[in-house]
């Protein structure tokens, strides 16, 4: 499943994008774990849409300006990258802490926003609501709590990456630490904003979530107006890599009754 | 050369069994297993061993700072300080170091050390450091800005010190529209300022600068990364176009002396192994948070950690061979430091004299024995 890369610079920043499909834009904003590969998920909207799979500032890759410190900063950066597009609106989906910077970019301007996804969303705190220390856990424990299926954790555990893969792991733990380690994975002037988000809203979890419990929809529902809350069962932090099928129906079926 | 009795004072009562059921002896180590009656006794046990070393004629004493660990029960070492500089007349009163990251406002520091200054009469020795990587997990402190927030603290507590005030501090992390100093130091224009570190190229191109010429001082290494890196610091001094003096140079080793060499060796093994294997050992996430190091030193670390594969518990005898710890004879001590003091002109030695669960008996027989047959011949 190649689909074609290409270098995408907005301003002065240049960032990664991998790009497929056909139809209304559909910009995905990925997770701490970084760039993820085009596995069936991103097939099954492409058949959809013209999606469009950046690699964060900072990530992998991709540039690392030094005007970049927060999360704020991330959600500026797309909403230039959103307007130097052209053309219609774009559908937004965001994973984890791609989440959180598809949720600051909607409380700040949705005018060019058609919909807004948020899977496993970081950036709201719920007291009491415990998160994973994913910075203090080792490789084995991350997988072992981001998957449901341990038999799927084995294979990511038992993988070795190569050279180039852990300097490109590296890099993006660097990167996450620094949009995310303080507070932990959330903005408390986030929030309070939520209500700002206008246009039609799925925030999707997996029930297992032992990240960020899947309880924080809860938080995310009564602040949204228009939202659908859908939840996957037998499922860890990462529903389109973990349950591709069942997400990809999901978003499917939201995108296209708000269309 | 000068010598520092230096602690980090551990608590030895820990129950091991049940560390080990925890990833480390810190921050996540549940503190119900310390007992204040237990810990109570460990602080005048360590603080009149501090008291002794002056005694004994030790130039300097010295205590550090860590947290929410119980490899080191000093979360606030100005305490300690403070309580030694009302026991001691002329010795030295190191504080190596604050962890300067960790401040939300680092004038408290800069407050702190010169009240110490007054207090001591201008016997002050301050370390500057960022703290071991834990610290960044025990304060929530962003790891990915330690390196910034250390060299913005450092210009504003040097600044506090030095400039007449009230002055503004205009920086990243710290912005200040008063800084002005009530007590100013004792010493002019400053107390000292040392940095201990684990050696790093970056830290010792700062270090040595025309500016600054901080004494640097290399912990935990074995003799050959001591040595490498003291010299790099002579080079760098030699680059930034002067000579570096032994007192710039320094070096911080667990010591054990006993009548003879199979003694020590005896009487210092299970104090070495508790400190490297059951305090001080933690898993690399917690040791090397994203950013406690630059990624391109990262990266190379984490290549070299690949290749060595998992760590074993180290041996004492290994700490012994590689010369992490001076242990043995009076002759062979002196003869190992003598050897060190040759390969890199460090006039100054840090001594760890109790370490891990070493005793207090053996800990004075320890200081008394250094004090008698090593530091004379080596003054």
């Amino acid at each position: 499943m190649a689909v074609e890369e290409s270098r995408h610079k907005t301003g002065d920043i240049s960032v990664r994008l991998r790009r497929d499909g056909e139809g209304e834009r559909l910009l995905f904003l990925h997770g701490a774990g970084g760039w993820p590969a085009w596995g069936p998920f991103f097939a099954s909207l492409a058949g959809r849409y013209d999606v469009l799979l950046p690699e964060h500032p900072g990530f992998g890759l991709s540039d690392n300006p030094s005007s970049i410190r927060n999360v704020g900063d991330v959600a500026m950066y797309y909403l230039d990258f959103i307007d130097a597009l052209d053309g219609p609106a774009v559908h937004l989906i965001g994973h984890s802490l791609g989440g959180w910077i598809a949720a600051e970019m909607a409380v700040r301007n949705t005018s060019r926003l058609k919909s807004l996804t948020l899977i496993a969303p970081a950036g709201v705190r719920v007291k009491g609501l415990v998160c994973g220390d994913n910075f203090i856990w080792s490789r084995e424990e991350y997988f072992r709590n981001l998957i449901y299926d341990q038999a799927l954790a084995e294979q990511e555990i038992a993988r070795v990456p190569t050279d180039e893969e852990a300097d490109i792991e590296l890099t993006n733990r660097y990167m996450a630490t620094k949009l995310g380690w303080e507070p932990r994975w959330f903005n408390p002037s986030l929030e309070p904003w939520l209500h700002r988000i206008r246009i039609p809203t799925l925030v999707l979890w997996g029930r297992d979530d032992k990240l960020f419990p899947s309880d924080y929809a809860k938080a995310w529902s009564a602040r949204i107006p228009d939202i659908r809350v859908e939840i996957i069962p037998e499922c860890g932090h990462r529903p389109q890599i973990e349950k591709p099928d069942v997400a990809a129906e999901k978003v499917l079926a939201f995108l296209g009754g708000r269309t | 050369m000068r010598f520092t009795f230096f602690h980090l004072m551990p608590y030895r009562p820990l129950d091991m069994t049940e560390r080990h059921k925890h990833r480390a002896a810190w921050v996540v180590l549940p503190n119900e297993l310390y007992d204040p009656k237990k810990g109570a006794e460990e602080y005048h046990s360590y603080i009149d061993q501090l008291v002794y070393a002056e005694e004994l004629g030790f130039d300097v004493i010295g205590v550090n700072e860590h947290h929410q660990t119980a490899y080191g029960l000093m979360p606030a070492p100005n305490l300690i300080a403070s309580a030694l500089i009302a026991r001691t007349k002329k010795a030295k009163v190191a504080v190596l170091g604050r962890a300067l990251p960790l401040a939300s406002n680092p004038v408290y520091i800069a407050e702190e050390f010169a009240m110490l200054d007054n207090l001591s009469r201008g016997r002050l020795i301050t370390g500057f450091v960022r703290g071991i990587g834990n610290e960044y997990h025990a304060s929530g402190i962003n790891p990915y800005f330690s390196h910034e927030r250390y060299q913005e603290a450092h210009d504003l507590i040097v600044a506090a010190w030095t400039k007449p005030g009230p002055f503004a501090f205009e920086g990243t992390h710290y912005n200040l529209r008063y800084v002005n100093l009530w007590p100013r130091p004792y010493q002019q224009p400053h107390p000292p300022i040392w940095i201990p570190s684990m050696g790093s190229s970056e830290t010792i191109k700062w270090a040595a600068a025309p500016e600054r010429k901080y004494p640097f001082l290399v912990t935990f290494s074995g003799r050959d990364l001591v040595a490498r890196y003291l010299n790099m610091y002579r080079e760098q001094a030699r680059q930034y176009g002067y000579a570096a003096s032994g007192d710039q140079l320094g070096w911080a080793v667990p010591l054990y002396v006993a009548d003879t060499d199979e003694r020590a060796r005896v009487e210092a093994k299970a104090g070495l192994e508790t400190l490297f294997n059951d305090f001080l050992a933690v898993p690399w996430e917690m040791l090397l948070p994203p950013g406690y190091m630059s990624l391109s030193s990262m990266k190379n670390t984490m290549k070299m950690r690949k290749a060595l594969g998992t760590r074993a518990r180290m041996t004492a005898e290994e700490l012994i061979e590689n010369g992490t710890a001076v242990v043995g004879s009076p002759k062979t001590v002196r003869e190992q430091i003598e050897r060190q003091r040759d390969a890199t002109g460090a006039n100054n030695l840090i001594t760890m004299l109790q370490f891990g669960v070493l005793s207090d008996e053996l800990t004075r027989r320890n200081m008394e024995m250094f004090a008698a047959e090593v530091m004379p011949h080596l003054r």
